[in-house]
């Protein structure tokens, strides 16, 4: 399965200062580090640590996940748009890579 | 070891006695992790919702929602799952409303904790009890 593969609902739209909610979804297995292979060995922990979400360089959620995150994570939030802009969505592999998705929004 | 009925009966009742013995160690490791997020203040209650399912069919995928208005932060906690602290919301200058859904693993049927660091330094936390069906023995 492709890793890493982000998919990321937000308004086209809202008015300035308002709340809207944004769900995001990515691809990635969460091997949790407690399971055994086939081999009966443990399969190596992999997993996405952090999501942040910015909107025009501003914090609107950082996560810390551990282990108990389930495959493809999932977060459903919300936030304020105080003006047109864009958000920017970073997930941090264990492996060091970065998957990044970035959705602009106007103002209307 | 092949999986005959009373394989599996063995099975069961040894991970069970395990899961019962291994408790009071677990509890410990709980408060721990709670501890480190706490910075050991005292926690009370007050307005953080956490919204769990009563019963999850399937461990793999439980959906959890948390809801603190006001807070900086929240962390979820386990007191089934090997690791027992589950994830970290910070809220930034731009989430008004301090509300999160994400799903989760469960390994057994649990207690889910949520604390809660509000903007005045205080704890809150708020419980929920997930019975889980598929996760080893029937649960």
């Amino acid at each position: 399965m492709s890793q890493g593969k982000p998919r990321v609902r937000v308004p086209k739209s809202a008015a300035a200062g308002d709340t809207i909610t944004i769900k995001t979804l990515i691809n990635h297995k969460m091997e949790s580090g407690q399971r055994h292979g086939g081999d009966g060995a443990l399969v190596p922990r992999q997993i996405i640590n952090r999501f942040l979400v910015t909107f025009n360089g501003e914090t609107v959620m950082d996560v810390g996940m551990e282990p108990a995150i389930s495959t493809n994570p999932f977060f459903e939030f919300e936030a304020m748009v105080p003006e047109a802009g864009e958000f920017h969505f970073q997930w941090f592999d264990d492996d060091g890579s970065v998957y990044e998705e970035r959705k602009s929004i106007e103002i209307a | 070891m092949e999986l005959t009925r009373r394989n599996l009966m063995l099975l069961c009742a040894g991970s069970f006695g395990a899961s019962v013995l291994g408790l009071p160690a677990f509890a410990a490791k709980i408060d721990d992790a709670m501890t480190a997020f706490t910075g050991g203040a005292p926690v009370g209650d007050g307005d953080l919702t956490l919204t769990a399912p009563e019963i999850a069919e399937n461990g793999a995928t439980v959906p959890i929602q948390i809801s603190a208005p006001g807070a900086l932060a929240i962390a979820l906690f386990s007191d089934g799952n090997p690791e027992p602290k589950m994830a970290q919301f910070t809220f930034g200058p731009l989430n008004p409303t301090q509300f999160a859904s994400t799903r989760v693993r469960l390994q057994q049927t649990q207690n889910v904790f949520a604390l809660a660091k509000m903007a005045d330094g205080s704890f809150v936390q708020a419980t929920a009890n997930v019975k889980v069906t598929i996760g080893g023995c029937g649960g």
